[in-house]
């Protein structure tokens, strides 16, 4: 049951995800973004991460591609034309590029972490199931991680004050 | 169990925003697909972290705050260029070559 739904929202991430890179207009684009972001979500549930799947639905499909859309709207780009997609000699290059860097991903995908930081997934998945999704996640979130919690505001402060200045009409 | 088939579709979604990256021109559709990368690293994270730890899922918690802000700055730049010169043409745009 587990594996059929990984396989079927794994169908539907890389499917989308196809479509979203050869659509020729950004808004089509952009909405099979929005479902490739929907099946990781079911991904990440099926890999027990709960409260990272309902933040990527608020964050990555709600509040990004909203801002994407936004911004493809405004900039009234929706409207069809001539596509943008390269000619063949970059076609062709993407596509090798793409081949050899699916196949050194593959082959990564074979190395084993070192014992030492190795834990048995019954570890994990028991600490969800005592402490729940959303604090087994706060807790080291406020502890271990707590000063790259406080740079991340931070660098979102930095990112709202750069996005205004910049988007501004007259500076 | 579902490790493997797990980094595998993150490597084919990594690629896929790879390859989207070096076919388009249109700017905003090049942040898409950097946006598909960054999901398609948290997906390999949140696989590992069923094996190695809670951590992996903190480090997500990190990636979607600068996608969040990478986002925002990226989209000014893109209509702060889109004012001087007209278009989102990654081909045209060539303000920083002199």
């Amino acid at each position: 049951m587990v594996t059929v739904a990984f396989w079927l929202f794994s169908g539907v991430a890389i499917l989308s995800a196809l479509l979203c890179i050869t659509r020729r207009s950004p808004v089509a684009s952009a909405l099979w973004l929005i479902a490739t972001f929907f099946s990781i979500a079911g991904l990440f549930v099926l890999l027990d991460a709960h409260f990272l799947a309902a933040v990527q639905v608020l964050v990555y499909a709600g509040a990004i591609m909203v801002l994407f859309l936004f911004v493809i709207m405004l900039l009234n780009l929706g409207r069809p034309g001539p596509g943008d997609m390269k000619g063949a000699t970059g076609r062709v290059i993407a596509l090798v590029a793409g081949l050899l860097l699916v196949a050194e991903l593959l082959i990564l995908r074979t190395a084993v972490p070192p014992a030492q930081l190795r834990r048995t997934v019954s570890a994990v998945t028991e600490l969800l199931r005592t402490q729940g999704p959303v604090k087994a996640l706060a807790v080291p979130l406020f502890q271990g991680y707590l000063v790259p919690f406080e740079v991340a505001s931070l660098m979102l402060l930095a990112a709202i004050v750069g996005a205004v200045v910049l988007a501004k009409r007259r500076v | 169990m579902l490790l493997g088939p797990a980094l595998t579709v993150s490597a084919i979604l990594f690629t896929l925003g790879v390859v989207g990256v070096l076919l388009r021109r249109n700017a905003i559709v090049i942040f898409m697909c950097i946006e598909l990368m960054l999901n398609a690293v948290n997906l390999a994270f949140v696989a590992l972290s069923q094996q190695l730890g809670i951590d992996g899922q903190v480090f997500v918690f990190f990636v979607m705050t600068v996608a969040a802000a990478e986002a925002a700055v990226g989209l000014a730049i893109v209509i702060a260029v889109y004012r001087h010169r007209d278009t989102v043409n990654l081909q045209t745009i060539n303000l920083l070559r002199g």
